[in-house]
């Protein structure tokens, strides 16, 4: 129950996008269109939802103060906590190395359509962020850390495809002035709907 | 002599004409969470410029070395060390300032300009015009930051760097803060403003 509270509420109320604002870089450029933008939003969940548990794991069993107790009584008092950063950024880019050799491999016009953004997946704030707030808001187990990484993912592609969506019917139906077109009305929109979804602020199941 | 003209460019495009936040739209993250008043805005451009500058020089240096498959690994690695540097000097000469972009510093890392500025140039050029191009995007980077920044602390807090700006009748005869412009989204929609007014123009970018 617990989990599938924190699973609900990192798709709605934590929202990467519409209330953290991580992630923003590849979620700006890559949604011009519905298919493309999908695509890397899986690619995003999948990465939140095998690097999460990864660093939770790292965290609960090397980093935090007194982590090293399973070596030895004499191991009890050791702090790494200063490594995170650090260990963290390692295995997000070591899994997106290995996520971009698959995509190479198994479907290469969505590896030529992603260009850059797919490395970049790396440098996405959303993945080190949900990293990040793992480690701030000492979640109880394992479950939780998929959970949550499996919400944030979901929420980012939604978020993703939303905007791919309103952004192809402006394309189509709208008149915006010249200089605004493109990535500058995406940005008003991705503001409005942020707004918007403080309104799921303090919700509880 | 044509080298030195494309060192010039390499370093004053970033500024506007290819600036990373506003055409390439690379590092908007940071842009939205540091820029709620002046000072973080500007300690963190600051701080922006040396990560680049430094990290561009170092790939550059070794990019002869690195192997394809693993550089994304190594980039990441430099970036960390000198992030790690500049947050213990900001802890050690700025430890206020420091306090309040804990966070953020970190954050330098996941700044996707960094990214993007090693993969796309600093991969393929030599170590000087590597610099230059890291100083240029960060400088260029740091530039909206302060604009930014300006604007929500002048329009949301009614100060700058601190300092009361305006004025206490104002407030007196019904003025009031516009709280909105502290919520993130409200940096969207000035960084949406700011690109309006320089594609206005600069009517040839795309």
């Amino acid at each position: 129950m617990e989990n599938l509270n924190i699973f609900i509420r990192s798709i709605f109320v934590d929202n990467m996008i519409f209330a953290y604002f991580l992630g923003m870089c590849s979620f700006l450029a890559v949604s011009k269109n519905v298919k493309t933008a999908f695509g890397l939003g899986i690619a995003v969940m999948f990465m939140l939802v095998i690097t999460l548990p990864i660093n939770y794991l790292l965290e609960t069993y090397v980093l935090r103060p007194g982590a090293l107790a399973w070596l030895g009584p004499e191991y009890a008092e050791v702090d790494l906590s200063f490594l995170s950063l650090i260990l963290f950024i390692a295995v997000i880019a070591s899994m997106t190395q290995v996520v971009e050799m698959a995509v190479e491999k198994f479907s290469p016009s969505l590896y030529a359509s992603l260009g850059i953004f797919l490395p970049l997946i790396a440098v996405n704030c959303a993945i080190l962020g949900g990293s990040l707030f793992m480690q701030q808001r000492d979640f109880p187990g394992v479950w939780t850390a998929v959970c949550a990484g499996g919400g944030w993912g979901i929420g980012w592609l939604l978020a993703i495809t939303a905007i791919a969506a309103i952004r192809e019917r402006l394309a189509q139906y709208s008149n915006i002035p010249k200089p605004l077109q493109g990535v500058g009305i995406t940005f008003i929109i991705t503001a409005l709907m942020g707004i918007a979804f403080m309104s799921f602020l303090g919700i509880k199941l | 002599m044509a080298d030195k003209v494309s060192n010039k460019s390499i370093f004053l495009n970033p500024l506007s004409k290819d600036n990373p936040v506003i055409v390439q739209i690379l590092g908007i993250c940071s842009v939205l969470a540091v820029t709620a008043k002046l000072e973080p805005a500007i300690v963190m451009g600051l701080s922006v410029i040396a990560v680049l500058a430094f990290s561009n020089v170092i790939i550059s240096l070794i990019r002869n070395t690195i192997p394809t498959n693993i550089r994304i690994i190594v980039q990441l690695v430099v970036v960390a060390g000198l992030v790690v540097i500049v947050s213990q000097l900001l802890q050690a000469y700025a430890y206020d300032v420091s306090k309040q972009l804990s966070v953020f510093i970190g954050l330098i890392i996941t700044n996707c300009i960094l990214m993007g500025r090693l993969e796309a140039f600093a991969m393929g050029n030599k170590p000087w015009p590597s610099f230059l191009d890291g100083v240029g995007n960060g400088a260029g980077y740091a530039v909206i930051l302060v604009i930014v920044g300006f604007f929500r602390e002048l329009l949301g807090s009614g100060t700058l760097l601190g300092y009361q700006v305006v004025p206490q009748w104002c407030y007196d005869h019904g003025y009031v803060n516009n709280g909105l412009m502290i919520l993130p989204p409200m940096a969207l929609i000035v960084v949406a403003c700011i690109i309006w007014v320089h594609r206005s123009i600069n009517k040839d970018i795309e």
